[in-house]
């Protein structure tokens, strides 16, 4: 059975370590924070200036100058710190980001990934996806493994424009885990999820994918 | 002697009555005109001056290039000066909130130059603190190097670890619109929670720079170490009682 967005971001929660500085994207990979496993306590940055962003306000406690970067109205937790978009990206840039989860179109086979255009569609702007990318320790995306038409969106060379080169380190899907392996550059498939077999993932691929060893079932 | 143990009287205060009168002086300065390039603090909706961006609309300066990460909404923030057609260039990381944009944008009135967001921001800073350009790895490989000088570096020096970066130019405006919380007058700012995001950066990058404010307050009484923006950046300071706005207004169920 494939995952559905919860499972998936909850398998995507347990990449996260204890004290570890997290960025998370928009949409599907936001879901991460309700997974946060017991006994791990995370720094969540938000790229608009704020280190250590709590849960959604109450009612009474909303402020209009306190937002996160998908512009929700949000809290910051004790130990929380505010800074400008400069040292934003400094912090996210020279690597002092422990990892990004983020959402994707495209991943191809050497870790490239495509999230932030399609070509003839109204283009809003890459935001900060493309310094994520470039600049924090480990990227992780959570994605759909086909696209509504049933096609691989793990390909062999992206065919949209690219937020960013050999820079995706693992890959969870409704169907699998899929983990860089950066001497042969290639993703290895290292979980399935319950019930999915290793070659329904292999038929459901496009990119060329290292299937060596047996697959872990994923834990969600 | 005694007289430079305070703050002299003889120093003017940078504050003025209106954000009208703020904007005149700009023009007096040489630092409002048609076809400038002006810089604005905010993100979304959040941190925007928004009294100082409708004064500027009033002022009927055109064919403006805006340096700011958003355009606004509709009828809210550089939403205004779409409306009226005052800006004929965005320089922006994301502009996904805004119906009359993209309409001119589709219809090729308005001209866009997509930044990566940290690109933009540290454009800004350089501008500001006159850094003409830098190297960064961001958007290596993707259009956003396209036509621009890219370098390999070893960086650290001496890790061995060398990789491909991009050459990013330094911007800078002959305004700046920034908003914050509090202001002195000697200008000095402090900005509020992440109300303050691009705003720091923007004050330092023009020949005139206006700062809309929450609290006015008697020279003297910020803590110079709280103080986030010093006042040497900044020309002339307006206090305003802002809407602020809230774009996705989300709480916990």
């Amino acid at each position: 059975m494939p995952l559905d967005r919860d499972q998936i971001t909850k398998r995507a929660a347990r990449e996260l370590q204890d004290g570890f500085v997290v960025n998370l994207g928009i949409g599907m990979p936001t879901l991460v924070a309700n997974h946060i496993p017991d006994g791990v306590d995370v720094w969540l940055q938000s790229e608009n200036g704020l280190l250590g962003m709590g849960p959604f306000p109450t009612e009474d406690k909303i402020d209009p100058d306190l937002i996160n970067a998908g512009k929700q109205t949000i809290t910051a937790r004790k130990g929380a710190a505010f800074f400008s978009s400069s040292d934003s990206f400094a912090m996210i840039r020279g690597g002092h980001i422990d990892i990004a989860i983020l959402g994707a179109m495209e991943i191809s086979q050497e870790g490239d990934i495509a999230n932030w255009m399609i070509p003839g569609k109204m283009i809003k702007g890459m935001g900060g996806a493309m310094d994520l990318v470039a600049g924090v320790k480990k990227v992780v995306v959570t994605m759909e493994h086909c696209n509504r038409k049933g096609d691989s969106k793990i390909v062999k060379e992206c065919t949209l424009p690219l937020t960013g080169l050999r820079c995706i380190d693992m890959v969870i899907t409704d169907l699998c885990v899929l983990k860089m392996d950066y001497d042969k550059r290639r993703f290895r498939l290292i979980e399935v999820a319950p019930g999915v077999t290793k070659q329904e993932v292999i038929e459901k691929t496009d990119a060329e994918i290292l299937t060596d060893r047996e697959p872990l079932e994923m834990a969600v | 002697m005694g007289g430079l143990l305070c703050y002299p009287a003889r120093m003017k205060s940078k504050r003025y009555e209106t954000s009208a009168a703020a904007l005149d002086a700009a023009r007096k300065a040489g630092c409002l005109s048609d076809g400038i390039q002006v810089m604005v603090g905010g993100f979304g909706l959040c941190g925007i001056p928004e009294k100082l961006i409708e004064a500027l609309r009033d002022s009927g300066a055109k064919d403006l290039t805006c340096v700011s990460n958003n355009a606004g909404v509709d009828d809210f923030g550089l939403g205004l000066l779409l409306q009226t057609r005052q800006i004929r260039k965005m320089i922006s990381s994301y502009v996904g909130e805004n119906a009359i944009f993209e309409k001119q944008f589709i219809d090729g009135e308005l001209e866009v130059e997509f930044n990566p967001q940290g690109t933009l921001a540290e454009r800004v800073r350089a501008g500001g603190a006159g850094i003409p350009a830098f190297f960064t790895a961001t958007g290596v490989g993707t259009q956003v190097a396209e036509g621009k000088e890219t370098r390999e570096f070893e960086f650290p020096a001496g890790s061995g670890r060398k990789r491909a970066y991009v050459m990013e130019t330094g911007l800078w405006g002959k305004l700046a619109l920034v908003k914050a919380w509090k202001a002195d007058g000697a200008g000095n700012l402090i900005y509020r929670m992440t109300a303050r995001n691009f705003n720091p950066m923007m004050a330092t990058a023009a020949e005139f720079t206006i700062a809309e404010v929450e609290e006015f307050v008697e020279t003297g009484s910020l803590d110079p170490d709280q103080v986030h923006t010093p006042g040497a950046y900044i020309d002339a300071v307006v206090v305003t009682k802002p809407e602020k706005r809230i774009e996705q207004r989300t709480v916990r169920k």
